[in-house]
Protein backbone atom coordinates (compact mmCIF):
# COMPACT_ATOMS: atom_id res chain seq x y z
CA UNK A 1 0.00 0.00 0.00
CA UNK A 2 1.37 3.25 -0.85
CA UNK A 3 -0.30 5.44 1.58
CA UNK A 4 -1.63 5.01 5.62
CA UNK A 5 -4.71 7.04 7.19
CA UNK A 6 -3.08 7.77 10.76
CA UNK A 7 -6.05 10.42 11.29
CA UNK A 8 -8.94 11.06 8.80
CA UNK A 9 -10.09 14.63 9.69
CA UNK A 10 -13.22 15.89 9.68
CA UNK A 11 -14.67 14.55 6.55
CA UNK A 12 -12.56 12.75 4.32
CA UNK A 13 -13.63 10.75 0.88
CA UNK A 14 -12.49 9.97 -2.57
CA UNK A 15 -14.33 11.76 -5.39
CA UNK A 16 -13.79 11.55 -9.20
CA UNK A 17 -16.54 13.62 -11.22
CA UNK A 18 -19.39 11.61 -10.05
CA UNK A 19 -21.26 8.72 -11.12
CA UNK A 20 -23.08 9.96 -14.31
CA UNK A 21 -26.22 8.31 -15.93
CA UNK A 22 -27.77 6.13 -13.00
CA UNK A 23 -29.72 9.76 -11.41
CA UNK A 24 -32.98 7.89 -13.64
CA UNK A 25 -32.88 5.44 -11.14
CA UNK A 26 -32.65 7.27 -8.03
CA UNK A 27 -28.67 7.23 -7.58
CA UNK A 28 -27.09 10.45 -6.64
CA UNK A 29 -24.21 11.59 -8.58
CA UNK A 30 -21.98 12.69 -5.83
CA UNK A 31 -18.36 13.81 -6.64
CA UNK A 32 -15.91 17.03 -6.13
CA UNK A 33 -17.81 19.58 -4.74
CA UNK A 34 -15.35 21.81 -6.61
CA UNK A 35 -14.33 19.99 -9.99
CA UNK A 36 -12.03 22.76 -10.98
CA UNK A 37 -10.36 22.56 -7.94
CA UNK A 38 -9.50 18.83 -8.82
CA UNK A 39 -9.07 19.41 -12.38
CA UNK A 40 -6.05 21.44 -11.57
CA UNK A 41 -4.51 19.31 -8.92
CA UNK A 42 -4.75 16.22 -11.21
CA UNK A 43 -2.62 18.38 -13.97
CA UNK A 44 0.03 19.15 -11.92
CA UNK A 45 0.41 15.90 -11.03
CA UNK A 46 -0.03 14.58 -14.39
CA UNK A 47 -3.39 13.10 -14.61
CA UNK A 48 -6.36 12.76 -16.28
CA UNK A 49 -8.64 15.97 -15.18
CA UNK A 50 -11.64 13.72 -13.44
CA UNK A 51 -9.24 11.46 -11.85
CA UNK A 52 -10.32 10.76 -8.34
CA UNK A 53 -8.78 12.72 -5.67
CA UNK A 54 -9.31 12.79 -2.00
CA UNK A 55 -11.59 15.74 -0.99
CA UNK A 56 -10.50 17.40 2.46
CA UNK A 57 -13.53 18.96 4.95
CA UNK A 58 -12.25 21.67 7.27
CA UNK A 59 -9.94 19.44 9.08
CA UNK A 60 -7.63 18.02 6.79
CA UNK A 61 -5.91 14.45 7.36
CA UNK A 62 -2.51 13.09 8.38
CA UNK A 63 -1.50 10.57 5.51
CA UNK A 64 1.68 8.67 6.07
CA UNK A 65 3.18 8.34 2.53
CA UNK A 66 5.22 4.27 2.29
CA UNK A 67 6.36 4.97 -0.84
CA UNK A 68 8.21 7.63 -2.97
CA UNK A 69 5.20 9.84 -4.40
CA UNK A 70 4.16 13.11 -6.28
CA UNK A 71 1.09 14.83 -4.99
CA UNK A 72 -0.67 18.17 -5.59
CA UNK A 73 -2.98 19.90 -2.88
CA UNK A 74 -5.61 23.01 -4.11
CA UNK A 75 -8.62 24.12 -3.50
CA UNK A 76 -9.00 25.85 0.09
CA UNK A 77 -6.01 26.50 2.06
CA UNK A 78 -6.14 24.14 5.12
CA UNK A 79 -2.38 24.18 6.20
CA UNK A 80 -0.82 21.69 4.76
CA UNK A 81 2.69 20.44 5.92
CA UNK A 82 5.06 17.64 5.18
CA UNK A 83 7.12 16.52 7.91
CA UNK A 84 6.15 19.65 9.98
CA UNK A 85 7.24 22.15 7.01
CA UNK A 86 4.41 24.12 5.41
CA UNK A 87 4.24 23.31 1.90
CA UNK A 88 2.72 25.35 -1.49
CA UNK A 89 -0.92 24.81 -2.65
CA UNK A 90 -1.39 24.71 -6.39
CA UNK A 91 2.29 23.00 -6.65
CA UNK A 92 3.16 19.32 -7.16
CA UNK A 93 5.09 18.34 -4.29
CA UNK A 94 7.23 14.91 -4.43
CA UNK A 95 7.17 13.30 -1.37
CA UNK A 96 9.44 10.35 0.22
CA UNK A 97 8.62 7.34 1.35
CA UNK A 98 8.12 8.02 5.53
CA UNK A 99 7.32 11.41 5.51
CA UNK A 100 3.70 12.60 6.80
CA UNK A 101 1.03 15.22 5.18
CA UNK A 102 -0.70 16.98 7.91
CA UNK A 103 -2.98 19.77 7.90
CA UNK A 104 -3.54 22.39 10.25
CA UNK A 105 -6.10 25.13 11.08
CA UNK A 106 -8.56 26.27 8.41
CA UNK A 107 -6.78 29.48 6.99
CA UNK A 108 -9.75 29.60 3.91
CA UNK A 109 -12.17 27.97 2.72
CA UNK A 110 -13.79 24.79 3.62
CA UNK A 111 -12.67 22.04 1.11
CA UNK A 112 -9.24 21.10 -0.12
CA UNK A 113 -8.32 18.17 -2.55
CA UNK A 114 -5.32 15.90 -2.88
CA UNK A 115 -4.30 14.66 -5.84
CA UNK A 116 -1.97 11.59 -6.87
CA UNK A 117 0.18 10.59 -9.65
CA UNK A 118 -0.94 7.57 -10.75
CA UNK A 119 -4.56 7.37 -9.26
CA UNK A 120 -5.79 6.07 -6.32
CA UNK A 121 -6.17 2.16 -6.44
CA UNK A 122 -9.85 2.39 -6.03
CA UNK A 123 -12.60 0.24 -7.91
CA UNK A 124 -15.01 1.77 -9.96
CA UNK A 125 -18.96 1.17 -8.63
CA UNK A 126 -21.52 1.92 -11.62
CA UNK A 127 -18.70 3.74 -14.02
CA UNK A 128 -17.38 6.21 -10.87
CA UNK A 129 -14.79 6.16 -7.81
CA UNK A 130 -16.71 8.81 -6.07
CA UNK A 131 -18.18 8.36 -2.48
CA UNK A 132 -21.91 7.91 -1.80
CA UNK A 133 -22.42 7.66 1.63
CA UNK A 134 -25.42 7.31 2.42
CA UNK A 135 -25.86 4.27 -0.32
CA UNK A 136 -22.49 3.14 1.16
CA UNK A 137 -20.68 2.68 -2.17
CA UNK A 138 -17.90 3.83 -3.83
CA UNK A 139 -14.58 5.43 -2.83
CA UNK A 140 -13.05 3.72 0.35
CA UNK A 141 -15.66 0.79 1.24
CA UNK A 142 -18.47 3.25 0.49
CA UNK A 143 -17.45 5.67 3.91
CA UNK A 144 -15.36 8.54 4.72
CA UNK A 145 -11.94 7.94 5.81
CA UNK A 146 -10.69 5.77 8.97
CA UNK A 147 -7.44 5.98 10.59
CA UNK A 148 -6.12 2.94 9.73
CA UNK A 149 -7.09 3.29 6.06
CA UNK A 150 -4.43 2.09 3.70
CA UNK A 151 -4.89 3.26 -0.25
CA UNK A 152 -3.20 2.28 -2.90
CA UNK A 153 -1.78 3.85 -6.14
CA UNK A 154 -2.71 2.62 -9.25
CA UNK A 155 0.72 3.76 -11.54
CA UNK A 156 2.91 5.68 -8.44
CA UNK A 157 5.63 8.35 -10.01
CA UNK A 158 8.29 8.94 -7.86
CA UNK A 159 8.82 12.23 -9.49
CA UNK A 160 8.70 14.66 -12.58
CA UNK A 161 11.93 16.12 -14.08
CA UNK A 162 9.84 19.66 -14.48
CA UNK A 163 8.30 19.33 -11.17
CA UNK A 164 8.99 22.70 -10.28
CA UNK A 165 7.14 24.30 -13.46
CA UNK A 166 4.17 21.86 -12.19
CA UNK A 167 2.77 25.25 -10.40
CA UNK A 168 0.58 27.78 -10.60
CA UNK A 169 -0.69 30.53 -8.17
CA UNK A 170 -2.80 29.44 -5.31
CA UNK A 171 -6.69 30.61 -6.88
CA UNK A 172 -9.23 30.71 -3.73
CA UNK A 173 -8.93 33.67 -1.87
CA UNK A 174 -11.21 34.33 1.04
CA UNK A 175 -13.71 37.42 0.64
CA UNK A 176 -15.88 39.37 2.48
CA UNK A 177 -19.16 38.79 0.60
CA UNK A 178 -19.56 35.99 -1.79
CA UNK A 179 -20.77 36.86 -5.21
CA UNK A 180 -21.94 33.43 -7.07
CA UNK A 181 -23.53 33.99 -10.50
CA UNK A 182 -26.88 32.32 -11.25
CA UNK A 183 -29.65 31.25 -14.11
CA UNK A 184 -32.95 32.00 -12.99
CA UNK A 185 -35.24 28.61 -13.09
CA UNK A 186 -36.90 26.01 -12.64
CA UNK A 187 -39.63 27.81 -10.68
CA UNK A 188 -38.63 31.05 -10.62
CA UNK A 189 -41.88 31.95 -11.74
CA UNK A 190 -43.49 30.19 -8.48
CA UNK A 191 -42.17 33.65 -6.56
CA UNK A 192 -43.45 36.98 -6.49
CA UNK A 193 -41.74 39.36 -7.96
CA UNK A 194 -40.87 40.92 -5.17
CA UNK A 195 -39.86 37.70 -3.63
CA UNK A 196 -37.11 37.13 -6.86
CA UNK A 197 -36.09 40.96 -5.84
CA UNK A 198 -35.10 39.96 -2.27
CA UNK A 199 -33.45 37.23 -4.07
CA UNK A 200 -30.73 38.70 -6.05
CA UNK A 201 -30.82 41.76 -3.83
CA UNK A 202 -30.13 40.49 -0.49
CA UNK A 203 -27.17 38.91 1.94
CA UNK A 204 -27.54 35.76 2.72
CA UNK A 205 -25.17 33.59 5.32
CA UNK A 206 -24.27 30.16 5.68
CA UNK A 207 -25.70 28.67 8.75
CA UNK A 208 -24.09 25.50 10.15
CA UNK A 209 -26.36 23.25 8.26
CA UNK A 210 -23.75 22.58 5.39
CA UNK A 211 -22.56 19.26 4.30
CA UNK A 212 -22.36 18.05 0.47
CA UNK A 213 -25.73 17.51 -0.15
CA UNK A 214 -26.40 21.18 0.69
CA UNK A 215 -26.10 24.05 2.26
CA UNK A 216 -28.74 26.07 4.44
CA UNK A 217 -28.92 29.76 3.99
CA UNK A 218 -30.10 32.28 6.54
CA UNK A 219 -31.48 35.47 5.43
CA UNK A 220 -34.75 37.59 4.42
CA UNK A 221 -37.19 35.26 3.19
CA UNK A 222 -38.31 34.71 -0.49
CA UNK A 223 -41.62 34.85 -0.77
CA UNK A 224 -43.46 32.41 -2.99
CA UNK A 225 -46.77 33.35 -4.72
CA UNK A 226 -48.49 29.48 -3.87
CA UNK A 227 -46.31 27.97 -0.79
CA UNK A 228 -42.82 26.18 -1.57
CA UNK A 229 -44.13 22.68 -2.68
CA UNK A 230 -44.31 21.12 -5.89
CA UNK A 231 -44.34 17.96 -7.77
CA UNK A 232 -41.47 16.42 -7.54
CA UNK A 233 -38.82 16.97 -10.34
CA UNK A 234 -34.85 16.70 -10.87
CA UNK A 235 -32.41 18.36 -8.65
CA UNK A 236 -29.56 19.77 -10.73
CA UNK A 237 -25.80 20.54 -9.03
CA UNK A 238 -25.76 23.97 -7.64
CA UNK A 239 -29.87 24.43 -7.65
CA UNK A 240 -31.25 26.72 -4.97
CA UNK A 241 -34.32 25.41 -3.17
CA UNK A 242 -36.75 27.39 -1.32
CA UNK A 243 -39.23 25.52 0.64
CA UNK A 244 -42.10 27.03 2.70
CA UNK A 245 -39.66 28.68 4.75
CA UNK A 246 -38.28 31.25 2.25
CA UNK A 247 -34.81 30.39 3.07
CA UNK A 248 -32.66 29.01 0.50
CA UNK A 249 -30.46 25.77 0.61
CA UNK A 250 -27.47 25.09 -2.17
CA UNK A 251 -28.00 21.70 -3.39
CA UNK A 252 -24.45 19.93 -3.35
CA UNK A 253 -22.64 16.82 -5.00
CA UNK A 254 -24.69 14.23 -2.71
CA UNK A 255 -28.49 16.13 -3.19
CA UNK A 256 -31.40 13.56 -4.24
CA UNK A 257 -32.04 13.50 -7.58
CA UNK A 258 -35.28 14.33 -7.31
CA UNK A 259 -37.42 16.78 -5.13
CA UNK A 260 -40.86 18.57 -4.08
CA UNK A 261 -39.20 21.87 -3.00
CA UNK A 262 -39.38 24.94 -5.57
CA UNK A 263 -35.71 25.98 -7.60
CA UNK A 264 -35.51 29.51 -7.72
CA UNK A 265 -32.30 29.24 -9.74
CA UNK A 266 -29.30 27.42 -10.03
CA UNK A 267 -25.47 28.58 -9.36
CA UNK A 268 -23.48 28.19 -12.86
CA UNK A 269 -21.00 26.10 -13.43
CA UNK A 270 -17.97 28.47 -13.15
CA UNK A 271 -19.11 29.60 -9.66
CA UNK A 272 -19.32 25.77 -8.03
CA UNK A 273 -14.96 26.64 -6.85
CA UNK A 274 -17.06 29.57 -4.44
CA UNK A 275 -20.03 27.22 -3.71
CA UNK A 276 -17.44 24.41 -2.93
CA UNK A 277 -15.43 26.86 -0.36
CA UNK A 278 -18.22 28.16 2.27
CA UNK A 279 -18.78 27.46 5.65
CA UNK A 280 -20.73 28.84 8.14
CA UNK A 281 -20.79 32.26 8.65
CA UNK A 282 -19.76 33.32 5.01
CA UNK A 283 -21.75 36.27 2.99
CA UNK A 284 -23.33 35.68 -0.03
CA UNK A 285 -25.14 37.41 -2.55
CA UNK A 286 -26.38 36.10 -6.33
CA UNK A 287 -25.94 37.60 -9.24
CA UNK A 288 -28.71 36.72 -12.17
CA UNK A 289 -26.74 35.41 -15.56
CA UNK A 290 -28.16 34.63 -18.90
CA UNK A 291 -27.67 30.86 -19.80
CA UNK A 292 -25.24 31.97 -22.73
CA UNK A 293 -23.38 33.90 -20.19
CA UNK A 294 -23.13 30.97 -18.09
CA UNK A 295 -21.85 28.67 -20.91
CA UNK A 296 -19.36 31.35 -21.54
CA UNK A 297 -17.72 31.58 -18.64
CA UNK A 298 -17.72 27.68 -18.54
CA UNK A 299 -16.17 27.88 -21.90
CA UNK A 300 -13.22 30.12 -21.08
CA UNK A 301 -12.29 27.66 -17.59
CA UNK A 302 -12.40 24.70 -19.56
CA UNK A 303 -9.64 26.88 -22.03
CA UNK A 304 -7.68 27.78 -19.02
CA UNK A 305 -7.58 24.02 -17.60
CA UNK A 306 -6.41 22.58 -21.07
CA UNK A 307 -4.13 25.57 -21.82
CA UNK A 308 -2.59 24.56 -18.02
CA UNK A 309 -2.77 20.82 -18.80
CA UNK A 310 -0.42 21.72 -22.34
CA UNK A 311 2.22 23.70 -20.62
CA UNK A 312 2.82 21.32 -17.87
CA UNK A 313 3.65 18.93 -20.24
CA UNK A 314 6.65 20.88 -20.94
CA UNK B 1 -52.81 17.78 -23.80
CA UNK B 2 -51.08 21.35 -22.73
CA UNK B 3 -47.31 22.69 -24.80
CA UNK B 4 -44.73 21.24 -23.05
CA UNK B 5 -42.38 23.92 -21.27
CA UNK B 6 -38.54 24.56 -21.20
CA UNK B 7 -37.42 25.06 -17.89
CA UNK B 8 -33.95 26.40 -16.97
CA UNK B 9 -32.05 24.13 -14.67
CA UNK B 10 -28.26 25.87 -14.99
CA UNK B 11 -25.84 25.61 -17.49
CA UNK B 12 -25.13 22.02 -18.13
CA UNK B 13 -29.07 20.74 -17.86
CA UNK B 14 -32.31 22.08 -19.09
CA UNK B 15 -36.03 20.16 -18.25
CA UNK B 16 -38.66 20.24 -20.46
CA UNK B 17 -42.32 19.76 -18.34
CA UNK B 18 -45.38 17.77 -20.03
CA UNK B 19 -48.01 19.03 -16.77
CA UNK B 20 -48.65 20.17 -13.98
CA UNK B 21 -50.27 17.18 -12.26
CA UNK B 22 -49.72 13.57 -11.73
CA UNK B 23 -51.07 11.46 -14.58
CA UNK B 24 -50.70 8.58 -16.82
CA UNK B 25 -51.42 10.70 -19.76
CA UNK B 26 -48.26 12.41 -18.82
CA UNK B 27 -46.16 9.69 -17.60
CA UNK B 28 -46.70 7.95 -21.47
CA UNK B 29 -45.65 11.53 -23.29
CA UNK B 30 -42.68 11.69 -20.71
CA UNK B 31 -41.87 7.95 -21.94
CA UNK B 32 -42.17 8.41 -25.35
CA UNK B 33 -40.22 11.40 -25.36
CA UNK B 34 -37.70 9.54 -23.62
CA UNK B 35 -37.56 6.83 -26.54
CA UNK B 36 -37.60 9.45 -29.10
CA UNK B 37 -34.48 11.15 -27.59
CA UNK B 38 -32.48 7.92 -27.25
CA UNK B 39 -33.54 7.72 -31.12
CA UNK B 40 -32.53 11.34 -31.90
CA UNK B 41 -28.95 10.41 -30.26
CA UNK B 42 -28.46 14.25 -30.10
CA UNK B 43 -24.99 15.18 -29.76
CA UNK B 44 -23.61 16.37 -26.18
CA UNK B 45 -26.72 15.21 -24.39
CA UNK B 46 -25.30 12.61 -21.33
CA UNK B 47 -27.99 11.82 -19.40
CA UNK B 48 -31.71 11.48 -18.90
CA UNK B 49 -33.92 11.63 -15.81
CA UNK B 50 -37.71 11.25 -16.47
CA UNK B 51 -39.66 12.95 -13.20
CA UNK B 52 -43.53 12.64 -12.69
CA UNK B 53 -44.31 15.57 -15.10
CA UNK B 54 -41.04 16.70 -16.93
CA UNK B 55 -37.83 15.10 -18.29
CA UNK B 56 -34.59 16.45 -17.63
CA UNK B 57 -31.90 16.52 -19.56
CA UNK B 58 -28.41 16.81 -19.14
CA UNK B 59 -25.70 17.64 -21.27
CA UNK B 60 -22.01 19.35 -22.41
CA UNK B 61 -22.21 22.88 -23.45
CA UNK B 62 -19.01 22.84 -25.02
CA UNK B 63 -20.99 20.46 -27.43
CA UNK B 64 -24.07 21.98 -28.00
CA UNK B 65 -25.25 25.34 -26.60
CA UNK B 66 -28.35 25.58 -25.09
CA UNK B 67 -29.85 27.46 -28.55
CA UNK B 68 -29.07 24.68 -30.44
CA UNK B 69 -30.48 21.65 -28.28
CA UNK B 70 -33.69 23.47 -27.44
CA UNK B 71 -34.14 23.88 -31.08
CA UNK B 72 -33.47 19.74 -31.59
CA UNK B 73 -35.68 18.98 -28.45
CA UNK B 74 -38.06 21.01 -30.32
CA UNK B 75 -37.82 19.13 -33.51
CA UNK B 76 -38.19 15.62 -31.32
CA UNK B 77 -41.38 17.19 -29.55
CA UNK B 78 -42.97 17.92 -33.04
CA UNK B 79 -42.48 14.34 -33.52
CA UNK B 80 -43.85 12.98 -30.08
CA UNK B 81 -47.50 12.34 -31.55
CA UNK B 82 -45.89 9.12 -34.05
CA UNK B 83 -44.11 7.95 -31.39
CA UNK B 84 -44.86 4.16 -31.46
CA UNK B 85 -45.08 3.16 -27.49
CA UNK B 86 -44.19 -0.15 -27.12
CA UNK B 87 -46.29 -1.98 -24.24
CA UNK B 88 -45.00 -1.20 -21.09
CA UNK B 89 -43.82 -3.87 -19.06
CA UNK B 90 -44.63 -5.48 -15.60
CA UNK B 91 -41.68 -6.50 -13.44
CA UNK B 92 -43.47 -9.62 -11.01
CA UNK B 93 -42.34 -8.86 -7.35
CA UNK B 94 -42.93 -11.90 -5.03
CA UNK B 95 -43.97 -10.73 -1.20
CA UNK B 96 -43.78 -12.83 1.52
CA UNK B 97 -46.57 -11.38 3.40
CA UNK B 98 -47.59 -10.15 6.95
CA UNK B 99 -45.97 -11.72 10.19
CA UNK B 100 -42.02 -11.07 10.84
CA UNK B 101 -41.64 -9.56 7.55
CA UNK B 102 -44.86 -7.38 7.62
CA UNK B 103 -45.45 -5.88 11.30
CA UNK B 104 -47.92 -3.73 10.38
CA UNK B 105 -50.18 -5.69 8.23
CA UNK B 106 -52.77 -6.12 11.19
CA UNK B 107 -52.71 -2.10 11.91
CA UNK B 108 -53.08 -1.43 7.74
CA UNK B 109 -56.56 -3.95 7.96
CA UNK B 110 -57.88 -2.46 11.27
CA UNK B 111 -57.06 1.08 9.84
CA UNK B 112 -59.12 -0.15 6.38
CA UNK B 113 -61.55 -2.29 8.17
CA UNK B 114 -60.61 -5.26 6.37
CA UNK B 115 -59.27 -8.27 7.11
CA UNK B 116 -55.73 -9.29 6.12
CA UNK B 117 -56.04 -11.52 3.58
CA UNK B 118 -58.65 -8.78 2.33
CA UNK B 119 -55.40 -6.23 2.39
CA UNK B 120 -53.60 -8.34 0.62
CA UNK B 121 -55.70 -9.16 -2.08
CA UNK B 122 -56.35 -5.61 -2.32
CA UNK B 123 -52.39 -4.95 -2.75
CA UNK B 124 -51.69 -7.63 -5.19
CA UNK B 125 -54.52 -6.30 -7.65
CA UNK B 126 -53.32 -3.41 -9.09
CA UNK B 127 -50.45 -2.87 -11.62
CA UNK B 128 -48.55 -0.14 -9.79
CA UNK B 129 -47.08 2.45 -12.57
CA UNK B 130 -43.42 3.57 -12.09
CA UNK B 131 -43.85 7.44 -12.34
CA UNK B 132 -40.31 7.86 -11.44
CA UNK B 133 -37.11 6.96 -9.13
CA UNK B 134 -35.59 9.09 -6.54
CA UNK B 135 -35.07 9.24 -2.93
CA UNK B 136 -32.58 6.51 -2.98
CA UNK B 137 -31.43 4.05 -5.14
CA UNK B 138 -34.20 2.03 -6.41
CA UNK B 139 -37.01 3.65 -4.69
CA UNK B 140 -40.10 3.52 -7.14
CA UNK B 141 -42.94 6.22 -6.87
CA UNK B 142 -45.87 4.10 -7.82
CA UNK B 143 -49.00 5.01 -8.65
CA UNK B 144 -52.45 3.24 -8.18
CA UNK B 145 -53.22 1.87 -4.84
CA UNK B 146 -56.24 0.64 -3.51
CA UNK B 147 -57.74 3.93 -1.99
CA UNK B 148 -58.84 2.02 1.11
CA UNK B 149 -55.63 0.54 1.60
CA UNK B 150 -54.80 4.63 2.47
CA UNK B 151 -52.95 4.77 5.68
CA UNK B 152 -51.16 7.65 7.62
CA UNK B 153 -47.00 7.24 8.43
CA UNK B 154 -46.12 5.85 11.59
CA UNK B 155 -46.05 8.44 14.32
CA UNK B 156 -42.29 7.27 15.49
CA UNK B 157 -40.44 6.38 12.00
CA UNK B 158 -38.66 3.52 12.64
CA UNK B 159 -34.66 3.56 12.90
CA UNK B 160 -33.94 1.05 10.24
CA UNK B 161 -35.85 -0.94 8.09
CA UNK B 162 -34.44 -3.82 6.38
CA UNK B 163 -34.21 -3.77 2.79
CA UNK B 164 -36.87 -4.95 0.36
CA UNK B 165 -39.74 -4.34 2.57
CA UNK B 166 -42.80 -3.55 1.13
CA UNK B 167 -44.77 -0.70 2.60
CA UNK B 168 -48.14 1.80 2.50
CA UNK B 169 -47.55 5.81 3.59
CA UNK B 170 -50.83 7.79 2.71
CA UNK B 171 -51.68 7.02 -0.79
CA UNK B 172 -48.70 5.69 -1.69
CA UNK B 173 -47.21 1.88 -2.14
CA UNK B 174 -43.42 0.93 -2.58
CA UNK B 175 -40.57 -1.03 -2.11
CA UNK B 176 -37.73 0.09 0.46
CA UNK B 177 -34.45 -1.12 -1.70
CA UNK B 178 -32.06 -0.24 0.60
CA UNK B 179 -31.97 -0.50 4.23
CA UNK B 180 -32.86 2.88 5.80
CA UNK B 181 -35.05 4.74 8.78
CA UNK B 182 -38.53 5.35 7.62
CA UNK B 183 -42.33 5.73 8.54
CA UNK B 184 -43.57 3.57 6.28
CA UNK B 185 -46.51 0.87 7.42
CA UNK B 186 -44.79 -2.06 6.51
CA UNK B 187 -47.00 -4.72 5.10
CA UNK B 188 -44.60 -7.19 3.83
CA UNK B 189 -41.21 -8.08 2.03
CA UNK B 190 -39.88 -8.98 -0.83
CA UNK B 191 -36.67 -11.59 -0.65
CA UNK B 192 -35.82 -9.70 -4.98
CA UNK B 193 -33.59 -7.17 -4.83
CA UNK B 194 -34.63 -3.81 -6.18
CA UNK B 195 -31.04 -2.57 -6.00
CA UNK B 196 -27.42 -4.46 -6.56
CA UNK B 197 -24.53 -2.05 -7.03
CA UNK B 198 -22.60 -4.62 -8.59
CA UNK B 199 -24.91 -6.36 -10.65
CA UNK B 200 -24.38 -5.39 -14.56
CA UNK B 201 -27.48 -4.14 -13.94
CA UNK B 202 -27.77 -2.28 -10.83
CA UNK B 203 -31.08 -1.63 -10.71
CA UNK B 204 -34.17 -3.55 -11.48
CA UNK B 205 -37.31 -1.00 -11.70
CA UNK B 206 -37.66 1.37 -14.42
CA UNK B 207 -39.60 4.62 -15.06
CA UNK B 208 -42.62 3.66 -17.08
CA UNK B 209 -42.63 0.56 -16.34
CA UNK B 210 -45.63 -1.08 -13.95
CA UNK B 211 -44.88 -3.38 -10.83
CA UNK B 212 -47.40 -6.06 -9.73
CA UNK B 213 -46.79 -7.48 -6.47
CA UNK B 214 -47.99 -11.50 -5.67
CA UNK B 215 -48.25 -13.32 -2.26
CA UNK B 216 -45.49 -15.96 -1.36
CA UNK B 217 -44.80 -18.13 1.55
CA UNK B 218 -41.90 -18.70 3.42
CA UNK B 219 -40.26 -21.55 1.33
CA UNK B 220 -40.49 -19.54 -1.71
CA UNK B 221 -39.34 -16.16 -0.35
CA UNK B 222 -36.35 -18.49 1.55
CA UNK B 223 -35.44 -19.85 -1.99
CA UNK B 224 -35.14 -16.82 -3.68
CA UNK B 225 -33.92 -15.22 -1.62
CA UNK B 226 -30.91 -18.01 -1.55
CA UNK B 227 -30.65 -17.30 -5.11
CA UNK B 228 -30.42 -13.80 -4.66
CA UNK B 229 -27.52 -14.63 -2.23
CA UNK B 230 -25.63 -16.61 -4.76
CA UNK B 231 -26.24 -16.80 -8.69
CA UNK B 232 -28.95 -14.37 -8.64
CA UNK B 233 -32.73 -14.88 -9.82
CA UNK B 234 -34.67 -12.65 -12.41
CA UNK B 235 -38.05 -11.62 -11.73
CA UNK B 236 -40.49 -12.59 -14.52
CA UNK B 237 -41.23 -9.32 -16.86
CA UNK B 238 -43.59 -9.44 -19.13
CA UNK B 239 -45.39 -7.00 -21.70
CA UNK B 240 -48.52 -5.29 -19.88
CA UNK B 241 -51.50 -7.33 -21.30
CA UNK B 242 -53.64 -3.59 -21.29
CA UNK B 243 -50.95 -2.36 -23.80
CA UNK B 244 -50.96 -5.45 -26.27
CA UNK B 245 -54.76 -5.43 -27.02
Amino acid sequence: MSITVLNPGLLTTVQDLGRVGYQQFGVSVSGVIDPRAAAIGNILVGNPQGEAVLECTLMGPQLKFETDEVIAITGGDLSPTVDGQPVPAYAALAVKAGQTLRFGVPKAGCRAYIAFAGGLDIPLVMGSRSTYMKAAIGGFEGRKLQKGDALGLRAPVAGYANLHQRAIAPEFVPRPVYTLRVVLGPQDDAFTPEGVATFLGSEYTVTNEFDRMGCRMDGPAIQHKNGGDIISDGIAFGAIQVPGSGKPILMGADRQTTGGYTKIATVISADFRLLAQLKAGDKVRFEAVSVQAAQQALHFQRGALALLADVVKG
Amino acid sequence: MEQPRFLLTGDTSLSVEFGNEISEAINRRIRAFGLALEAAAIPGVTELVPTYRSMMIHYDPEVIGYEALKARLTAVLGGLDQVALPPSQVLEIPVLYGGEAGPDLAFVAEHAGLTPEEVIARHTRPEYLIYMLGFTPGFTYLGGLDERLNTPRLAQPRVSIPAGSVGIAGSQTGVYPIASPGGWQLIGRTPVRMYDPHRAVPILPKAGQYIHFYPIDQAEYDRIAALEAGEGYTCRCHAREEDVQ
